[in-house]
Order: structure tokens, then sequence, then C-alpha cells
């Protein structure tokens, strides 16, 4: 709490650089987020992608994948899903979204494999992999997008509409708070589960313990270290279906403003810890939402709205390192 | 650190340390000690495991801070805040546990953390003078090596060359020995009254009464977090000082019933393998361990025994030869496969591949069963804590709490708990590597027994360890290995002591048996 309470000071500084009333500021900040009903639904927009990267990551970051690849895996997740969708016509809705979600699962899913698999296998790094994969799985998606599968409608470099049929459903009317939000809870109850109940999620905290006791104690670390790849990027993967089935209707170069990276942050913050992480998750969605909203409403220049989240950020960071660590002064 | 002037000293102490109180949760691990350190002595902290020596001396080091209490370094009143500062002190400490960076070589260990370093980090000149360093005190390693590729003993040299390195008047050696070869011990002695003999002071923390009175000159005896005795080597016996520190008299023989032979149920034909630096670690080696004995495998640490059991485990592939477990093919098998044809393993390396040290006690302790503990894919937690507790009660692990991160544990907990968890299953075959390397008098006779007693229940037993007395008091029959090969097979009935060292040493082989 007091890490919040410095990041807002701190930020004041930025926010009146900008020639705005600081209070004033924080005043929309909140007010954008968390004032009314449209910008409830709205941060509830961002929090779902943000909450769906923050578990891929923890899940993967639980057995030590080191996976900074979510970026990459939504985009491959969303590319396979719209391709799905665009062309899933005929299928009433409830055939349709749960193909096009198991699409973009596969989609992620493969895309994180092959990383885990070159780190198992021949002992690749995985951070190097899964980070370079982002900007191959991105350029794939732009090549695309301007060229075969260019919208012969409008000539934007997006693809055509997605079927009807597909578009999640819209849970509030006259917002955006779609399907998708529901999914992304969901997914946090099956991280929760599988982390605290299941065998697997045993396995898999052992491996992040100690890889080689846990491979002496009878565990099969590298097939368990590819399948949590595989469900950390299907994760991954249904953030870029909500992208494309909650928000745009089309698969586009800018699907994500670096969900992936922020996921990253969030599972760092949330400690890898289900609650935890849903708890990031939330606080980074207000964060962009009420900066964004402070952006529109007081004319902070967007690069400074930029410099507000990236210095809160900093300051939880380092306040979940004190509470972590007990740094005390030393008396003579 | 901050030094605060005082009046002047009275007595001529490097160390002393006064009223140290540290607690951890549950368990108070110093309650008031005393203690204090002469120019130029070696003085040992003899105790059992858990009795609160480390954690003395970690206070000392600047690794813990204590709830309360003095420390005054020549006399001046200190307060660490960080090992750094302990050094800068010239206060040195080598630990049970390592404290190298794997993946680097010996040279950038030793100069690692060193204040004195520029930008650019002259190797050649810090090479030169660990070899100079080496060489003087008669410690053999390689430089350039790096640490993973060397093996325990080798390592402990790097750490001695560490606190040599930074020239520390006050070295603090927490159970030394306990990775050593007798031959080894010898040459560490000689390496302590060289540097007694240039007016350095060492602590020698252990609980092996005749190193103590082999080395020290003074000892201090403590006893659940209590010095209960601080003497002088010279006023005291080796009976005296195992009454101090166990409380009671300790009973050094253990009974062995006859063996009943049966089937045989580990087979190793012409095994090979290589080390981790891609050497030949493991020449031909053959050997049978059948249902109901201990096959002793007595050796000079460093001769292929670790890459012996590793290659039993799964956790090394064997490059030529193979093995039999119940008469199945298991040369190829994964660790995975070999854990489920039910056979137990008590690594050398306890926290490295035997433990998850981050994880609670109960995670540990279900490792190898959680399989069996479940609801389809759920894993039933009450049962597994009911299980757990039975056996954290019935092989009297010390904790307060089994959801306390295991690395809570003290070395001889840990080690009961690996036994806990290998012997509950019943293993058909157990292989056994140094199990009571680094324990005290009481866990020792405890998990010898619990050995023994797995024998008379006809289970097949692989004994790898250093100590020549466990091997000759458990084995029944004895393989001695050198330099990857066995060089003789013989029975422990009437075994020539004389000829095992011998064969240890490498100066006499015998005709191949098995």
């Amino acid at each position: 709490m007091l890490s919040i309470l410095l990041a807002l000071v701190i930020s004041a500084i930025p926010i009146s650089q900008g020639g705005v009333n600081p209070i004033e500021g924080y005043y929309e900040l909140f007010r954008g987020a968390l004032g009314d009903k449209l910008s409830l639904t709205e941060t509830f927009a961002m929090f779902s992608p943000l909450l769906l990267c923050g578990v891929a990551v923890a899940l993967a970051f639980t057995c030590k994948f080191w996976n900074i690849g979510a970026e990459g895996q939504l985009y491959c997740g969303g590319l396979v899903a719209a391709f799905f969708a665009v062309n899933a016509g005929g299928l009433p809705s409830f055939v349709a979204i749960p193909l096009m979600l198991v699409a973009g699962f596969l989609g992620g899913a493969v895309w994180a494999a092959i990383p885990a698999f070159l780190k198992v296998r021949l002992k690749v790094d995985d951070v190097v992999t899964t980070l370079l994969g982002n900007w191959v799985m991105y350029y794939l998606v732009s090549a695309i997008l301007y060229g075969p599968w260019r919208n012969p409608k409008t000539g934007w470099p997006e693809s055509p509409i997605i079927a009807e049929s597909t578009f999640y459903p819209i849970l509030i009317p006259g917002s955006r708070f779609h399907f998708g939000i529901v999914v992304s809870l969901l997914v946090a109850v099956a991280f929760y589960i599988i982390l605290k109940k299941t065998k697997w999620g045993f396995e898999l905290l052992a491996i992040g313990g100690n890889p080689r006791s846990s491979l002496a104690m009878g565990i099969s670390v590298s097939k368990q270290i590819i399948l949590a790849a595989i469900v950390s990027g299907g994760i991954a993967g249904l953030a870029g279906v909500g992208q494309v089935a909650g928000i745009h209707y089309h698969m586009k170069t800018d699907l994500s403003p670096g969900f992936g990276y922020t996921g990253v942050v969030i599972a760092m913050v949330g400690g890898l810890n289900p609650i935890g992480v849903v708890l990031a998750s939330f606080l980074m969605a207000v964060v962009v939402q009420g900066t964004q909203a402070m952006h529109r409403a007081t004319g902070v220049p967007w690069a400074l709205a930029e410099v507000i989240q990236g210095t809160i950020l900093l300051c939880l960071l380092i306040g979940i390192f004190f509470t972590k660590y007990q740094v005390r002064r030393i008396k003579a | 650190m901050i030094e605060v002037p005082t009046e002047a000293p009275t007595q001529v102490n490097v160390i002393e340390m006064r009223g140290i109180v540290k607690t951890f949760p549950g368990v108070v691990a110093n309650d008031h000690v005393d203690f204090s350190l002469a120019k130029g002595e070696i003085h040992a902290l003899l105790g059992e495991n858990g009795a609160g020596k480390s954690t003395l001396m970690n206070v000392l080091y600047g690794l813990y801070r204590p709830e309360s209490g003095e420390t005054r370094v020549n006399g001046t009143p200190v307060m660490f805040g960080s090992p750094r500062d302990a050094i800068a002190l010239k206060i040195g400490m080598i630990h049970q546990h390592f404290m190298l960076v794997q993946a680097m070589t010996v040279t950038e260990n030793v100069i690692l953390g060193l204040q004195t370093l520029g930008v650019l980090i002259d190797e050649k000149t810090a090479e030169t003078r660990i070899r100079e360093l080496a060489e003087r005190y008669g410690l053999k390693v390689d430089p350039k090596n790096f640490i993973w590729q060397l093996s325990v003993g080798e390592q402990q040299r790097v750490e001695i060359l560490k606190a040599l390195y930074r020239e520390a008047n006050v070295l603090i050696l927490d159970e030394p020995t306990a990775v050593l070869t007798p031959p080894e011990t010898r040459d560490l002695f000689s390496i302590l009254r060289k540097m007694r003999s240039e007016g350095r002071s060492i602590v020698y923390i252990s609980h092996k009464l005749e190193e103590v009175m082999d080395i020290s000159d003074n000892i201090t005896v403590l006893r659940a977090g209590k010095v209960v005795a601080n003497v002088k080597k010279s006023e005291t016996n080796k009976a005296e000082l195992a009454r101090l520190m166990v409380g009671r008299e300790v009973i050094f023989r253990l009974s062995k019933a006859q063996a009943k032979i049966g089937e045989p149920v580990l087979e190793v034909e012409n095994l090979s393998t290589l080390n981790d630096r891609k050497m030949l670690a493991l020449r031909n080696v053959s050997f049978t361990v059948r249902e109901g004995e201990i096959l002793g495998i007595a050796g000079v640490s460093g001769n292929g025994q670790r890459e012996l059991a590793e290659v039993l485990v799964g956790l090394r592939r064997a490059t030529s030869g193979r093995m039999l477990i119940g008469g199945r093919d298991v040369t190829a098998a994964t660790p995975k496969e070999i854990v489920d044809m039910n056979v137990g393993f008590i690594p050398e390396d306890r926290v490295g591949v035997g433990l998850v040290m981050g994880l609670p006690i109960l995670n540990n302790v279900i490792m190898k069963n959680y399989r069996d503990i479940s609801k389809g894919p759920l894993l039933d937690y009450s049962m597994a804590s009911d299980y757990a507790g039975k056996l954290i009660k019935e092989f009297d692990i010390k904790t307060p709490n089994m959801r306390y991160p295991t690395k809570t544990l003290s070395g001889g907990n840990l080690q009961k708990l690996i036994l806990a968890r290998e012997l509950a299953r019943g293993p058909r075959l157990l292989i056994a590597a140094q199990p009571t390397r680094g324990l005290d008098v009481g866990a020792t006779e405890y998990i010898r027994s619990a050995v023994l007693e797995q024998r008379s229940l006809g289970r097949a037993i692989l004994l790898i360890s250093e100590d020549l007395d466990e091997i000759l008091s458990l084995s029944d029959r004895i393989a001695v290995m050198y330099e990857g090969e066995i060089v003789g097979i013989v029975p422990a009935e009437g075994a020539n002591i004389e000829e095992i060292g011998l064969m240890m040493a490498g100066s006499k082989r015998l005709e191949r048996t098995s």
C-alpha cells in the first residue's frame, strides 16, 4: 500500500511536468479506470488479456521454463483462431466459439512448444528463443496481413472480419465486457487448482525448485517442461483469441500493445502465485486504463502517461522487495 | 559495519562473543552463547547436528544477525551487516555446503567479490598467486578448472584457497572433514597447523571426537543451543566429550545378525561411463548384490563412486556394459523407470540431488510416491500429510511444522527425511551413497541400524562409503574402487584392513571375483 502511495507521489512529478495539476490527474486516472460503468468494463476488457498472459508466464516460470514469448504466442493464437473464425460461417456459436478457443490454444501451444523442445533436447537457452520467437511471429503476422490476407474490402492490413457466430458474446450491453473475461477468470481458477491440488502442479513446483532432484526422484522433467510450455503458450494464445473475438473482430498487426511482455511483469509482481497474479493483473489494468483516461481528459502527453505507468510499476516492485526482505537500518 | 570507540581492550582474544541469542521459527538455535577465540589457537566447536554450532559461526561471519548479544573483534565491538564486513576484518569461513559458483573457474571463484579488483580483471596475476598459495599449502587444484568439474573434496580446497587469498586471520571451518578422505584430512590438518604457526586462529566445527582431540587446543561443547563446557584439550578425553556432547553414554557397537542371502537383485557387468569432464570415470565394473546382503564399496572419494551411483539410478548414461535389476536390463532406463522398479536411493549430494530445499518438508517426504496418494489427477493433500506426519514421527525428524521449507532442517534431519522417504516404500534395492557423512553420532547410529534392518528384511543394499569403519561394520562383502575400477572384492568377515587400505591406495589388486 505504501508503495502505491509512493508511486503516486513520484509520478506527480511527470504529471505536473505535463502542465497538469497532479491531484486532478489522479482524479482522472481513477475515474477513468474505476469511475463509472463504461470505464470499469473497459478496465475489465484490459484485465482479461493481461490476466491470461500473466497466468501463462507464471505457469511456465513455476517450472523454470523462462517463457518471455507470451507476446508471440498471443499473436500465433490470434492468427490461428482468426483463420478458423473467418471461415466458420455456417457453424452455430456454441460450436464455433469452443472450436475457435481450441484453435487459438493450439496456435499458442505450438509456438511455445518449439523453444521448450529446443531447451530440453539441445539445451538452447529458452529466454533467447522465446523472446526472438515474438519478433518472428510479429513479422510473420505482418507479412500475412500485408500480403495474402489483406482485407479485400477495406484494403487495410487486417484479416477479413470474422464470422458473426464467432463473436464473443457481450455480457454487459453497451460495453466491451465480453465472454473472454470469463474465460480468463476460469483459466486463473484452473491455474490455482493445478498448482495447489494436482499431481502435475506438485511436479512443476518440484522441477522449479530443483530439476536434478526432481529427475532423480522419478519426475519426467523434460516431458513436464514441454507440457508446461504447451499449456503456457496455449493460455497466451487464448489472450489472442480474446482480442480477435472480443475486441477487434479482425486479426490485426497491432493486436496487442505488449500484453505478453506485461505478463512477465505481472507474473513476477504476483509472485507466480495464482491469487497474486489476478491482483497484479487487475492493478495493471487499472494503471493502463487510468493513465490512458488521464491522457485523454487532461492532455498529459501520451509518452508521459507511459512514464507514469512505468513509475508505478517500479515503485510496486521496490515495495515488494522491501516487504520480502526485511531491510533495517543497522544501529551502532 | 559501524565501529564504535570503546575502552581499551582487556584481553588479547581475537574474537569475543557474549550472550549471543539467535532464534529461528520454533527453534532457539543459540541461547546466550559465549565464545572466545585466542590468537594462534585452533578452537573446536563440538556438538551434535542442530546443536547450534553453524548458527553461531554464521553470526560471527555476518550471515545471520543475532537477536541479542555482542561480538568483539580484537576487542572492538562490531556489528556485521554482511559477510563482506567480516571478510574486511580478515575473517574467513568455509561452509559445509560450499558457496561456489558452479559455472565459473577456480580462479574466478577465488577473486569473486574482491574489493581490490579494478574494472579490468587481471586473471593472470590472480592465477599465479593461487598457484603459489596452492603450492605452499599443498592444496592440489587446477585454477583453470570449472567448479562443476571438481569433486567435493577439491571444491573444499577452493574454499580454503579463497580464504587464504583474502589473507584471513580467523578461519572458520564447518565440518571440513565431512567431505574428505583420511589422507586428505591429514593434509588439511597439516595446513591448519601451518596456519596456526603463522599466528592465525582457527575455529573448527565438528562432531568427530577423534579429530577434535587430534587438532584442537581448546574445545567448546554446544548442546541444544547452549554452551555446556569449555575445556582445554589436555584436560579432557574422548569419553568425557562424548558424554558432554550427547548428554548420554554412546554405544559404538552395532549388532549384526547372520546374513540370509537370496537371489541376485542388482547385477552389473563391465559397466563403464564418463564423468562431467568426459573422461572415463568407471572402467568395466562388475559386481552383484543379492537379497539380504550389503555390498560395501570402499575407496577414496573421487574414484568413480559418484558416477557409479548416478549410472545405477539412471542419472548418467553408461558408455558400455550393462546392468540388470531383478533380471531386467535397465542399462538405458530413465530415473523414473528405476524409481518405479522400487529402487531406493540415498544420494551423496543430499541437497543437490535428494531434496528440493525451497519446498515444504511435506512435499519432499512424498516426492517418490505422490503418484499413489491421489484421486485421479488430483493429489490428496490430507492423505499426504497423514502419511508424512507418520513418517516424521517414526523417523524422529525434528521440525515444528511439515509445511516449513525443507531448508529449515538441520543436516541430520535432512538425511532422516531422505531415509524416511526411501525406506517407507520398502525398496527391493537400496543404493546408499555416503549415508552418514557429516552426521553426528546419534544420527549416524540411527541410520546404520536402519540400513541393517533393511538387510534383515531381505533387501539388497549397495553401500558406497568413504568411511572404512562404516564399510567394515555394515557390509557382508567389500568391493574396493580405485580410479574407476573395482580392484578387489573380499568378504567382510576376517577382512584384512591393511589389504583394503593398500587396494584403496592403488598399490594392490586382487584377481577379479564377484
